[in-house]
């Protein structure tokens, strides 16, 4: 493989500014929808006492979830030692750390009282799989940074793959804590479960890969560097796998809910006459955001770039669905208060909760995703990450081997 | 020399201004004391049980509640009203994220169509789900039983209330007005029933069970499950008694009778 030399996007086009600016606008719109939020009380979002975590939640999982996922890239070239992953590395590292601090921005911002997050810096309870997050989030983002570092630096390459190790468990542990905190709920019948976990995990392959797909066919052609179909269909067909792989943990959820009688009420629910919920869960997550985005990578023809930026939005759309459903669906279906039978008060015990949610819900969320846009455009117009070329020729062995002997 | 002798000889008169100052602060620390020394006299003459101010909560003490549904009629809520009153929560005609420490559960069996009402609020739990998911520790059990949320310590992420099995908390949704003194609240935290623990701890009742016993059906006993003597640990060695979800293993201060 010929050497891989990276380079600062220039950052000097209208286009660029542009951008910048547009995100810029969520992410105030997001500062400002937080400040309204905490200064109203949270009444006028559309979370009440029955459905307490919102939309913010749904876009914050989501983000720290495709964190830990966008981190694969780097470590399918690292640990596992894929030559044709490595000069994806670096940028593999930059998102992981940018889609992390946009959801953690949204998910402090949603607190009741997100002026005190010292005191959860400051106070730990480490009963809480909530406080070893705080822990595991920290601990990643410096994972992860030192990782580049020894990426980047020409004479610390050879510590480069002990970090990427170690980033690699760290992030396994990372989403086992995000799939848990779901899973440790013992009364919630959506959840208390061991398979919240591994389902975490490989929505994290396949949401984080999604989103680096996308950003690195956009930076790409923005910057004007050549990306080979190689690198893309390689990158596509990963996809698929990691599409097929959490469409696999949601069936063994399922089935094995079915299975028992006493979860018989929720998987009705979320299966057939949830409303909202069942059509995400169907439309969005089963069929757009998992059979289409496999059909398009792994048998469609036609450009391969087009089709994997459609299965790539496809699973971004389907995975905000899943989360979607996981997070409000889940906390919709009443809880058992009293097994077998029904029951009802003026705190709507035994009753489907309501959940619309509103404007500034959805535009902290936003904000989240705009934020992680901005540090990923600057982070490539300061430092080294993208490659200055990603044609077949540059990258990948066999094929400058075939040029060469040809 | 002569000034060593001088200054040890005492003075024949007195320094107005010295003794002034003198009588004000021994004022001012009676003023200081005094409701500290009446308090404890109070709360001795009340009750046994009380807790004197200042000393540590006992784990010798296990405060729980025993409900008699047979003396619980489904059209009364005295109980509730008397929470809200005591506690200060003002409804704002906004059911979903009004605030509720206890309310009334009608339950019916599909099968049979039998039906009971109860009231349902923390269940005071022995292994309480609220305080192991708490990341800052600001939901806590004190040692005799109650379960309580830190005002201070709370950063409104609400990861008890998903964790609670029993519904029992309430997130504040917002700005508060007129609040009691003893019952502090702010918004953007969660709270949830204390058991009444400043009349508790001054050896009185929660107010639910006062007013249930009062006006009510007198279905609520309180006491102390610890103590082989109590009403409530009679009763509860007496008759058959149920904890709600204890499948969960949690096993909760607030049993029922006749569920």
């Amino acid at each position: 493989m010929k050497r891989i030399i990276y380079s600062e996007i220039k950052g000097r086009s209208p286009q660029f500014y542009a951008l910048a600016a547009i995100l810029l606008v969520f992410v105030l719109t997001a500062l400002a929808s937080a400040f309204y939020m905490e200064h109203s009380g949270h009444y006028v979002t559309g979370m009440n006492n029955q459905v307490v975590w919102g939309m913010p939640h749904v876009f914050a999982i989501f983000l720290i979830v495709a964190a830990s996922g966008a981190l694969n890239v780097a470590s399918i070239g690292t640990v596992f030692g894929k030559t044709i992953y490595k000069p994806l590395g670096r940028l593999s590292g930059l998102l992981a750390i940018a889609l992390l601090l946009g959801g953690l921005v949204v998910l402090v911002l949603d607190l009741g009282r997100p002026d005190r997050l010292i005191v959860a810096m400051t106070n730990y309870n480490l009963k809480s799989i909530f406080t070893w997050n705080i822990f595991l989030y920290v601990g990643f983002m410096v994972i992860v940074a030192a990782y580049l570092w020894l990426q980047m630096e020409r004479r610390m390459n050879r510590f480069a793959k002990s970090a990427g190790m170690l980033a690699f468990l760290w992030r396994l542990i990372l989403t086992t804590g995000t799939g848990s905190i779901f899973g440790f709920l013992v009364a919630r019948e959506a959840y208390d479960s061991a398979i919240m976990a591994p389902l975490f995990i490989a929505m994290s392959f396949s949401f984080g890969l999604a989103v680096y797909i996308l950003v690195l066919l956009a930076a790409c052609r923005g910057s004007e560097r050549d990306i080979g179909d190689k690198v893309v269909n390689k990158l596509g067909r990963l996809l698929g796998i990691f599409a097929a792989l959490v469409l696999y943990f949601t069936a063994i959820q399922h089935l094995t809910n079915l299975y028992a009688a006493e979860h018989i009420g929720v998987e009705k629910f979320i299966l057939l006459d949830g409303g909202i919920y069942t059509l995400l869960f169907w439309v969005g997550q089963v069929i757009v955001g998992g059979i289409i985005p496999m059909v398009l990578v792994f048998r469609a023809s036609g450009d391969v770039s087009r089709n994997a930026i459609l299965a790539s939005t496809l699973v971004i759309i389907g995975g905000f669905a899943q989360v979607y459903v996981i997070v409000i669906g889940g906390q919709a279906y009443p809880l058992e208060l009293f097994p077998g039978m029904e029951v009802s008060s003026s705190f709507n015990d035994g009753v489907i909760a309501s959940y619309a949610p509103s404007l500034p819900e959805i535009g902290l969320g936003l904000g989240g995703v705009a934020l992680t846009g901005l540090i990923t455009l600057f982070g490539m117009k300061l430092l080294r990450f993208l490659p200055a070329s990603l044609a077949n020729a540059t990258i990948d062995p066999h094929h400058s081997v075939t040029a060469k002997s040809s | 020399m002569s000034i060593k002798t001088e200054k040890s000889t005492p003075t024949p008169g007195f320094d107005p201004v010295r003794r002034k100052f003198l009588s004000a602060v021994a004022a001012a620390a009676g003023v200081a004391l005094a409701p500290g020394v009446m308090l404890y006299g109070i709360t001795k003459s009340n009750s046994a049980a009380a807790r004197v101010s200042g000393s540590a909560v006992s784990s010798n003490v296990r405060w729980g509640m025993l409900i008699d549904l047979n003396r619980c009629d489904s059209g009364c809520d005295d109980c509730v009203t008397a929470c809200s009153k005591e506690n200060g929560l003002q409804g704002h005609g906004r059911p979903a994220t009004d605030a509720q420490w206890i309310r009334k559960v009608d339950v019916t069996n599909p099968q049979t169509g039998a039906s009971q009402s109860l009231p349902m609020m923390c269940q005071h739990c022995a292994d309480p789900p609220c305080v192991d998911v708490c990341p800052t520790g600001a939901s806590f059990k004190r040692a005799d039983g109650i379960v309580l949320v830190n005002k201070h310590t709370c950063i409104g992420c609400r990861y008890c209330m998903m964790a609670c099995p029993y519904k029992a908390r309430s997130f504040i949704h917002e700005s508060l007005e007129d609040q009691k003194p003893h019952a502090p609240r702010g918004k953007g935290t969660v709270e949830s029933c204390t058991l009444c623990v400043h009349r508790v701890d001054a050896g009185g009742q929660p107010a639910c069970v006062e007013a249930c016993s009062d006006t009510g059906g007198g279905a609520m006993l309180f006491g102390d499950l610890k103590d082989p003597d109590s009403e409530i640990s009679q009763r509860v060695a007496k008759y058959a008694t149920q904890q709600i979800r204890a499948d969960l293993g949690l096993d909760p201060g607030v049993r029922y009778r006749n569920l």
